[in-house]
């Protein structure tokens, strides 16, 4: 009891010493974020990318130079900011990595299962190493791929495309999918990022309905994640944010994920891209 | 067929036709109701059925988190009936033990191993102890919750009630109802209660 008081009392004369600490961690954290700007590893993923995008591959054994990403074939320059958007050989609405998906499919003769195999590079942290998408220190062409082509929309307006029928519904059907709560634990991508300024632990949190949160948001992904050792894409950031919400899993380049960055992709626009990024 | 597959198609059948039949269905919803079946699969204990919403998840969903005042009421009245304490009595655990829970943000993910008990996940969203500096804000800090409040059996019984179904306080909240979707069992509840209320726990020093 005596030990206790005495602890007591000590907490109690200490109580003014937290809350700048609580400010000195955040500041460290602030602090550890601007060293990591100086060295980007994102630049080996996007050298291996530019390599993989004219290097013949698949049965037809065909480089991907001819692939359409919206700005006609072959234009990777600004094809990034302009993503999502609808093409009209497929009629669907497409972000970069369905699309990707669709020219290994017609360009190189892939299957779709193939040219969806292995979207995620990864350490396996924290998916398991018995995962699909991911193993030790497995690359992915996807990823390189990614990392390339949105490094050549770097400083440009993120500015995607809401002129056809299809676009704005898959904006529309995305905000419906943003506030969709369900599961055991009542989540919805609106729990996390629905309020200004929150924070989960000391991770700071977008609002996405502010633009500006947004245009950060958005703006650096693609990036290289310094806590897992990888380079990750925005398809990956929906799947993972999906897993934590305790969903089943989201199926990747799926109607459902393309939907949702369309409604991100939409709320930061005229940000600039800063991307592939370097984080935490 | 087997009587219970029967019963599951019916189920399903009832479950469907309230989605396509409800009123306010825009196009974009029906798109999203579409999403929901084509996009996601289930992986280990994240079985698809997750997807499928109750109707205090369907309600906050509709409007956004922020229900008109008579949904709101009808949500906290709905799960205010649904509240359930332990038949004991006894309230208030081991706030050491609740201290565990508090920390661990692990439970119902598909990379979670499911034989192993969850955590409240309570420090990703709040302060507790000060002595944990890496704390979220999503919900308010509760540092000093029962030395502002005191530890008596109507607290014990609100901060139980509250963990154990948040709908029932405050419709919509961002907090998971950890004891009514069976997350955390009536006992870790206790600990999150001494943890909240105990004189010699940390949160209240």
């Amino acid at each position: 009891m005596r030990i206790h008081r005495v602890l007591a009392g000590v907490l109690t004369a200490m109580l003014p010493c937290f809350a700048p600490a609580q400010q000195d961690t955040l500041k460290e954290i602030e602090r550890y974020r601007q060293l990591l700007q100086d060295g980007n590893p994102a630049e080996l993923y996007e050298a291996r990318g530019e390599e993989l995008w004219k290097r013949g591959r698949g049965p037809k054994n065909a480089s991907l130079e001819r692939c359409d990403l919206g700005l006609g074939p072959g234009v990777v320059k600004g094809a990034y900011v302009r993503l999502p958007r609808y093409f009209a050989d497929t009629d669907r609405v497409q972000d970069l990595e369905s699309r990707l998906v669709t020219c290994m499919v017609t360009l190189q003769g892939f299957t779709t299962e193939e040219a969806k195999r292995n979207p995620f590079s990864g350490t396996g942290v924290p998916m398991l190493t018995t995962d699909p998408f991911s193993g030790v220190g497995q690359r992915s062409v996807m990823t390189d791929l990614v990392a390339w082509i949105a490094s050549e929309s770097r400083g440009m307006k993120i500015a995607p495309s809401m002129s056809h029928p299809k676009e704005r519904l898959a904006y529309q059907a995305g905000e419906n999918l943003f506030y969709y709560r369900a599961g055991p634990y009542d989540f919805g991508c609106v729990t996390c990022h629905g309020e200004e300024g929150k924070r989960i632990r000391l991770q700071n949190l977008p609002r996405m309905a502010n633009a500006k949160d947004a245009q950060r948001a958005f703006g650096t992904w693609p990036g290289y994640r310094v806590s897992e050792g990888e380079l990750r894409s925005m398809q990956w950031r929906m799947w993972e944010c999906v897993r934590q919400m305790r969903f089943p899993e989201l199926e990747f380049a799926s109607d459902a994920s393309i939907a949702l960055i369309t409604y991100l992709a939409k709320k930061a626009e005229g940000g600039t891209l800063d991307a592939p990024a370097i984080k935490r | 067929m087997q009587p219970k597959t029967i019963l599951v198609l019916a189920l399903c059948g009832i479950w469907v036709a309230g989605c396509a039949t409800r009123p306010s269905d825009s196009e974009a919803e029906r798109a999203a109701a579409r999403m929901l079946k084509t996009s996601f699969k289930s992986r280990g204990q994240a079985t698809i059925d997750r997807l499928n919403q109750d109707e205090v998840q369907a309600l906050c969903s509709k409007y956004k988190g922020e229900p008109p005042e008579d949904v709101r009421q009808k949500i906290e009245k709905s799960q205010q009936a649904a509240l359930r304490y332990p038949v004991s009595g006894k309230m208030m655990g081991d706030w050491r033990e609740g201290q565990r829970i508090a920390q661990s943000g692990a439970g119902r993910q598909f990379t979670d191993d499911p034989a192993r008990p969850a955590g409240g996940s309570c420090y990703n969203c709040h302060q507790l102890a000060p002595q944990e500096l890496s704390f979220g804000t999503i919900g308010p800090s509760l540092y000093q919750f029962g030395k502002l409040r005191g530890s008596s059996e109507a607290i014990q019984k609100y901060a139980y009630g509250k963990i154990y179904n948040s709908e029932a306080f405050s419709a919509c909240s961002n907090m998971p109802r950890l004891g009514h979707n069976g997350v955390l069992t009536e006992e870790q509840i206790t600990h999150l209660v001494a943890l909240l209320l105990d004189p010699d726990s940390p949160v209240n020093k």
